[in-house]
C-alpha cells in the first residue's frame, strides 16, 4: 500500500471541495464582499484627504513622529502632478489605489483572524486540553512556508482576493491566539480569586476581569497579526490578490529594478505606519491597565 | 508609660473620663451565637484522597502519605466555630494551611471532606447559584497582596462586588463613595490602584470588601504585606471599624504573626501542619498552651503588653453599674495589661472597661488585674507601673 501524506491531503481538500462548495461560496462571497467594500471606503475620499485622516489618526493615538512618518511616507505613495517654470513634473510612486487595495486586504483578514482568533485564546487559556491541541496546530500554521498555503486557497476559493485573504488569514491568526491565550493566563490568581469571591459569573470574570487586565497582551497579538498579514500580502500578489504585491512580483518576472523596488518601499512605509499606530494602541491600553 | 509602650496606642486606648455615658450595657463577648461552623474539614490535593485520609487518620506522617499516595494534605480534620461579632484569628506558619483552611470556607478552594455551615445552611452543598448569591450578600474577602484589579479606578475597584450583583450604577456609585469615606480614602475615588501605597491599596481593598455589608469578613494576612507601622496603624482601625459597626461584622482573620494573634484575636486558633493544635482565647494559649509547638510560640512573649483589659475584665455588678455611671476612670477593652496597670492599681474601685464609643463592657478588679499579671514567676512589670504603684501606696 502506498501511503502518500501529500496524495492524502489532496484527497482531503478535493473532499472538502465536492462536499462542502456551498459553504465555501458563502465564504468567499461574505469575504471577497467585506474586502471589496473596504477597498470602497478608503479609496472614498480624495487621496490626500485620507493621508490627512491617516496622519491625523498617528498623531492622535501615536506620536507627533509618527504623524510626520505617515504625511511623508504615504505622500510619496502618491502621486502629484504640476507645472514649474513651463516643465510638468511627475512625483511620486503612484501607488495610491494599490495601497488601499492591500490595506483593505489586511484589515478583512485581520477581522477574521481576530473573530477567530481570540474566541479559540480565551478557550485555550480556559482549558488546558484545549491548550494542548491548539498549542501544536499553531506551531504547524506558522511554521509551514506561506507560499504553501495558496495552493489549497486557490483551488477552494479559485484565483483573485478571497484566496488571498484566507491564506493571510490562516499564516497570520497564530499570535492572535497565542497572546490572547497567553495574557488571561497572566491575569493574577489573587485579582481571580477577588473577583470570585465577590459572586462574579464565569461571564462577569471574563468581560470585567480577564479580557480587560489581558488587555495590553492581546492588543500586541494584535500587532503581531497585522504585520503578519502585511508580510503575506506579497506572496498573496501571486495568485492574483492584487495590491503592493503586484509590482514586487512585477519586478521580479521582469527583472524590473525600479518596479519591485518601489513596490517593496511601499510595503515599508505601509507596515511602519500600521506597527506604530497598532503599538501606540497596545501601549495606551497598557498605561491604563498597569498590572499591580 | 513605659519605653516599650507600642506605637498602636501613641494616642491611648487608656481614657481619664468616658466620651460618652449611659449607654445600655452590652456585652459583645457574651455572644455565643456560632456564625460558621466548620466540622471535620480535610483538603487534600491530589493524589488518592480516600487513602490519604485514613493514613493520616492512623496517624502516618503528612510526609509519608505524599510518598504513598501522591496526595498533599493542606487541611485536616479541622472543626470550630466562629461565633456572632467575634475575631477568630488562624495563626500558623506558612505552608500550615491556614489560607487554605480559609478558602475552603467561602469555597475559592473545594473542601475534600466535611462541611462549613454559616447559620446552619451547609455551604458545601451549594450549587454556583447560591454561592455567589452568598459571596455577594454575607461574606467578602480581603487578599494579602490586595488582590485589586489595575484596569479599574479605586471607585471601579470598590464597586465591583455591587455591580457583579446588579446594583444600579448610581446606587452602587453612593455606597461606594461612603465606604472609601470611611476607610480614609475620600478624594482618590479616581485613582488607580498602582498609584497609591501599599497601605492605601490594602484601604481599597477592605473598602471593597466592606462595601456591601457583609456579616461575615475574611482577612487573609490581610496586613502581613504591610510595614510595621502602617500595619499596626491598620489593625487599630480595623478594630475601631469592627467597634463603630452596628451590627459588627464576625471576622476570620489569618495570620503568621503571633503578636497580631495576640492582639486582634478574641479567640485564637494556632494551625500546624494542617492540624488546629489549639482554639482558645489569648489568655488560654498564654497561659495553658496544648502542647509544644504551641508552648514553642507562646514562651517568649511578654503576657503584660499582649493580653489586653478585655481578657481579665469582668461583668459589673448591679450596685458597681450605678457607681460607673458616673463620671470614672476607664480602660479601653483592647489597652494592654500593662498599660492599665496605674490605672487600675491606682483605683479602689474596680475600673470600667469602656470601648470607644463610651459603652460600658466590663470592670476589672485589682485583684483580677495582680492574679493574672503575676501568674507567672518573674514578670517583668513596667518599670513605671511598679513606680506608681509604690506612689499610690503612699499616697
Amino acid at each position: 500500500m502506498d501511503l502518500n501524506i501529500g496524495a492524502a491531503f489532496e484527497a482531503l481538500i478535493d473532499w472538502l471541495k465536492t462536499n462542502f462548495e456551498g459553504f465555501f461560496e458563502v465564504a468567499a462571497t461574505a469575504i471577497g464582499s467585506t474586502t471589496e467594500g473596504l477597498e470602497d471606503v478608503l479609496l472614498l475620499l480624495p487621496s490626500w484627504i485620507m493621508i490627512l485622516l491617516f496622519t491625523a489618526l498617528a498623531w492622535w493615538v501615536a506620536s507627533r513622529g509618527v504623524a510626520l512618518f505617515t504625511l511623508l511616507g504615504m505622500g510619496i505613495l502618491d502621486s502629484y502632478q504640476f507645472t514649474l517654470f513651463g516643465t510638468e513634473i511627475a512625483v511620486g510612486m503612484g501607488y495610491w489605489e494599490l495601497t488601499m487595495e492591500t490595506l483593505a486586504l489586511i484589515l478583512s483578514s485581520t477581522l477574521l483572524s481576530l473573530l477567530m482568533g481570540i474566541p479559540l485564546g480565551i478557550w485555550a487559556a480556559k482549558s488546558d486540553t484545549v491548550d494542548a491541541i491548539i498549542r501544536p496546530v499553531l506551531d504547524f500554521m506558522q511554521t509551514m512556508p506561506a507560499f504553501v498555503y495558496l495552493i489549497p486557497a486557490v483551488v477552494l476559493f479559485g484565483l483573485g482576493t478571497v484566496p488571498g485573504v484566507i491564506a493571510t488569514f490562516i499564516f497570520a491568526t497564530p499570535p492572535c491566539v497565542r497572546l490572547t491565550n497567553l495574557g488571561i493566563r497572566q491575569v493574577s490568581e489573587e485579582a481571580i480569586e477577588a473577583a470570585q469571591s465577590f459572586g462574579s459569573t464565569p461571564t462577569q470574570m471574563l468581560f470585567k476581569v480577564e479580557l480587560p487586565m489581558a488587555l495590553p497582551t492581546i492588543l500586541a497579538g494584535i500587532n503581531q497579526t497585522v504585520l503578519l498579514a502585511l508580510s503575506m500580502v506579497v506572496i498573496a500578489a501571486l495568485i492574483g490578490s492584487g495590491g503592493l504585491g503586484d509590482p514586487v512580483v512585477q519586478g521580479i518576472q521582469q527583472l524590473q529594478i525600479a518596479t519591485g523596488f518601489e513596490g517593496g518601499l511601499a510595503i515599508v512605509i505601509l507596515a511602519i505606519f500600521l506597527d506604530r499606530v497598532t503599538q501606540a494602541i497596545g501601549e495606551r491600553a497598557g498605561t491604563t491597565a498597569q498590572a499591580a | 508609660m513605659g519605653a516599650g509602650r507600642p506605637a498602636a496606642f501613641a494616642h491611648g486606648f487608656v481614657q481619664s473620663t468616658p466620651s460618652r455615658l449611659r449607654l445600655p450595657f452590652s456585652n459583645r463577648y457574651f455572644c455565643v451565637m456560632a456564625v460558621i461552623e466548620v466540622e471535620g474539614l480535610w483538603k487534600i490535593f491530589g493524589g488518592d484522597p480516600e487513602r490519604a485520609r485514613e493514613m493520616a487518620r492512623e496517624g502516618v506522617s503528612k510526609a509519608e502519605v505524599k510518598a504513598e499516595t501522591g496526595s498533599v494534605i493542606a487541611v485536616n480534620d479541622a472543626t470550630f466555630e466562629v461565633r456572632e461579632q467575634e475575631i477568630f484569628v488562624v495563626m500558623g506558619l506558612s505552608g500550615s494551611g491556614k489560607s487554605t483552611l480559609l478558602r475552603c470556607i467561602n469555597r475559592l478552594i473545594e473542601p475534600t471532606f466535611g462541611t462549613v455551615e454559616v447559620h446552619g445552611e451547609d455551604v458545601t452543598a451549594y450549587d454556583d447559584e447560591q454561592l455567589r448569591d452568598i459571596r455577594r450578600t454575607k461574606m467578602s474577602m480581603v487578599f494579602q497582596n490586595f488582590g485589586l484589579f489595575p484596569h479599574r479606578s479605586v471607585l471601579g475597584n470598590v464597586e465591583y462586588g455591587l455591580e457583579v450583583a446588579g446594583m444600579s450604577k448610581s446606587e452602587r456609585e453612593d455606597k461606594a463613595r461612603r465606604t472609601l469615606d470611611l476607610v480614609g480614602l475620600e478624594g482618590y475615588e479616581e485613582s488607580r490602584p498602582s498609584e497609591l501605597s501599599g497601605g492605601m491599596q490594602q484601604r481599597v481593598g477592605l473598602a471593597r470588601a466592606l462595601v456591601n455589608d457583609p456579616e461575615i469578613l475574611l482577612m487573609d494576612e490581610a496586613f502581613s504585606a504591610l510595614d510595621p507601622l502602617i500595619r499596626d496603624e491598620m489593625q487599630n482601625e480595623l478594630l475601631q471599624l469592627q467597634e463603630m459597626w452596628d451590627p459588627a461584622a464576625t471576622i476570620l482573620f489569618i495570620t503568621h504573626d503571633l503578636d497580631e494573634a495576640l492582639k486582634m484575636g478574641d479567640r485564637i486558633a494556632i494551625m500546624k501542619d494542617g492540624e488546629l493544635a489549639q482554639v482558645g482565647t489569648p489568655t488560654e494559649i498564654l497561659t495553658s498552651p496544648a502542647d509544644e509547638y504551641v508552648r514553642s510560640f507562646v514562651e517568649n512573649v511578654n503576657r503584660t503588653k499582649v493580653l489586653q483589659a478585655r481578657t481579665v475584665m469582668r461583668d459589673p455588678r448591679d450596685e458597681e453599674e450605678a457607681r460607673l455611671r458616673t463620671d470614672s476612670p476607664s480602660v479601653h477593652p483592647r489597652a494592654p495589661l500593662a498599660e492599665i496597670l496605674p490605672t487600675v492599681l491606682k483605683s479602689d474601685e474596680p475600673v470600667a472597661v469602656r470601648n470607644g464609643q463610651g459603652d460600658l463592657k466590663g470592670v476589672v478588679s485589682r485583684s483580677a488585674l495582680m492574679e493574672e499579671v503575676t501568674r507567672n514567676a518573674g514578670v517583668d512589670l513596667e518599670e513605671e507601673a511598679v513606680e506608681e504603684v509604690v506612689t499610690a501606696r503612699a499616697s
